[in-house]
């Protein structure tokens, strides 16, 4: 199912724990780094690097593939893809394959076959989002840098 | 902390503009269940490690460092105006023109050049061709109302286009959607500074506008208190096009970062604050931003208000033989009651001009005779303003200039607050008399 409501995406990073990151770079000013090292620090996500290239980030045990990951870890509740569009059918497989819950192309990541792949094998998707943006959205982050969050409660939280 | 939506069970629900006005920003204090926002008046915030430091200064997570870059209680404002022009976000700064310039600043350097159309607050005029001019940043005035003139100033190095919703003082009304074609042809931003509109009664946004500035010192706070600015941006532009390097390439001023791709659709938003402000150092103070606040909450009740009393004072005035001509979109002969239909419906702001009979004697006989209207260089506050330019603000000029300014020596600028519109008459009509008894002595 394709998520495009701000509650849909709520749900969806209340409900998951693990995030395998395809593309996670260890370089500093690559924006996957950014969302790598705000979901390791910061929340309640636990995020493991794909990147054959690497054997870890900040300490945290990269992944060659998302098969590798599943079988010792089990399958990742989302799978979030920072690759360029042409790859993400390729990468949308192999989510499927390792049995992901949830697939999330980043900012740019557009490739309406992949998406339709991913939604027709029951995954929960989201495209054309950030999940660092949309987690700081929810944990108030948003709101403390003069962003839009679009919340609105007089509830205590 | 960090609890990605657990507890957070929050309607899907598109609230309207005054709940927004009063809730957007502001949730409870989660400290201490404070239901209005606190102001924190604290310079610096500390840090929960020196790992969370370094994430903080890297720009990888979201928190508080320092008040000149961000404050809880400016960060309130900030999404309060944001949600209320339907932006990404908000900046905040310390006065409507620190947020021109930091707009300016935050696409354009040495070298580079805008386009603006020339009915302009005087002093967004100085600082565009004057000040700018002296940093190396060329601006080309466009004057008139054709959409079409500004295309044909844009030049290669350009870098952004700027109007005003309702111009200061000639009220005249930008044709928001032509100018914001023109712009996006040219891979441009549509700059516009809503202060005479608010959003309460346009939002340029929905007419294609790109970037959304405010002199917050006006309407927003509406009590004449405290000075303010604010950038909002829409997050629609593709700055990542290449057309705006200072946001598509490394950035020297952050460690080389690219925000155009680090940041995406923020990317303006996280220069403007942690390269401009920084730098500019412009920040709005932590009192200020819970002032505007506090004026905020009000501003559709407001806005109705300075209309209803503006069309009533409009109505007046079109009665006494005293009065020449007057500028107002909302009257069915304005030249811009046609532009104000489509972007104003809801009416054309409560600041406008007339001309009087008699010319510069007759304005200063008039002004001195007023008891309630207040004679200052100010607008949009909720008391009623008055000022005759060719008396005060302009008076070095002469006759020539003043024309060429858009001056007329009979003009009178009036911002129409929002005490009893019958009492506010009754002074106007003390002043009229006053203004043809001056005449008439002279002639």
């Amino acid at each position: 199912m394709i998520l495009e409501t701000v509650s849909e995406r709520r749900d969806l990073l209340a409900r998951s724990r693990t995030v395998a990151m395809v593309g996670a770079s260890p370089n500093p000013t690559r924006p996957s780094y950014f969302v790598f090292s705000y979901l390791r620090t910061k929340g309640r996500l636990e995020v493991a690097p794909i990147n054959p290239a690497v054997s870890q980030i900040d300490g945290v045990r990269s992944f060659g593939t998302l098969a590798a990951y599943a079988a010792e870890k089990g399958p990742p509740d989302i799978v979030d893809v920072f690759r360029k569009p042409a790859d993400a059918v390729a990468v949308t497989r192999e989510a499927i394959a390792a049995g992901a819950k949830a697939i999330w192309y980043q900012y740019g990541v557009i490739n309406p076959e992949a998406i339709a792949l991913a939604d027709a094998a029951g995954l929960d998707v989201v495209v054309d989002r950030c999940i660092k943006v949309e987690s700081a959205r929810f944990d108030g982050g948003l709101s403390i840098g003069g962003l839009n969050s679009g919340l609105i409660s007089s509830k205590r939280r | 902390m960090s609890e990605a939506g657990g507890a957070r069970a929050m309607p899907d629900r598109s609230f309207g503009f005054r709940t927004r006005a009063l809730h957007a920003g502001t949730p409870p204090d989660p400290t201490t269940g404070a239901r209005a926002m606190p102001i924190y008046l604290s310079t610096s915030f500390v840090f929960d490690s020196t790992e969370h430091a370094a994430e903080l200064f890297a720009l990888r997570t979201y928190g508080n460092i320092y008040s000149r870059i961000g404050n809880p209680t400016v960060a309130a404002f900030e999404e309060r105006m944001a949600s209320l022009e339907g932006g990404l976000g908000a900046v905040a700064m310390a006065s409507g023109l620190a947020a021109q310039l930091s707009t300016v600043l935050c696409l354009a350097q040495a070298g580079d050049h805008l386009v603006a159309t020339a009915s302009l607050y005087g002093g967004t005029v100085t600082q565009f061709t004057v000040t700018l001019k002296r940093m190396g940043i060329d601006c080309t005035l466009v004057a008139g109302d054709d959409p079409s003139a500004v295309g044909s100033a844009i030049r290669p190095n350009t870098k952004l286009v700027f109007t005003e919703t309702i111009g200061n003082p000639l009220g005249n009304v930008a044709d928001l959607a032509a100018l914001a074609a023109i712009a996006h042809e040219h891979g441009l931003p549509l700059v516009v500074d809503n202060t005479f509109a608010t959003p309460v009664l346009c939002r340029p946004f929905e007419w294609g506008a790109d970037i959304v500035t405010h002199s917050a010192t006006k309407f927003i706070g509406g009590h004449g208190t405290v000075i303010g600015g604010v950038i909002v941006e829409s997050g629609k532009f593709p700055w990542a096009a290449g057309k705006h390097p200072l946001l598509s390439t490394p950035s020297p001023g952050y460690h080389d970062m690219n925000f155009a791709e680090t940041f995406g659709e923020y990317a303006f938003l996280m220069r403007a604050r942690t390269e401009v402000l920084r730098d500019v150092g412009a920040a709005l103070s932590p009192m200020n931003a819970f002032m505007l606040l506090q004026g905020v909450e009000t501003l559709p009740l407001r806005m109705k208000a300075h209309v209803e009393n503006a069309r009533a004072i409009a109505a007046f005035l079109r009665t006494r033989e005293e009065v020449a001509w007057i500028n107002y979109a909302e009257l069915d002969d304005s030249p811009y009651r046609a532009l104000a239909r489509k972007y104003l419906p809801d009416g054309a702001g409560s600041i406008f001009t007339f001309g009087l009979r008699g010319g510069l004697q007759a304005g200063v006989a008039f002004i001195e005779a007023l008891e309630l209207w207040s004679h200052l260089a100010n607008v949009g506050d909720g008391k009623s303003l008055v000022i005759h330019p060719a008396s005060t603000t302009h008076q070095q000029l002469g006759e020539h200039d003043l024309l060429a300014s858009g001056v007329s020596p009979d003009m009178v600028r009036l911002s129409v607050g929002l005490e009893d519109p019958e009492d506010l008459i009754w002074d106007l009509e003390n002043g009229l008399r006053a203004a043809r008894a001056a005449t008439a002595v002279r002639s």
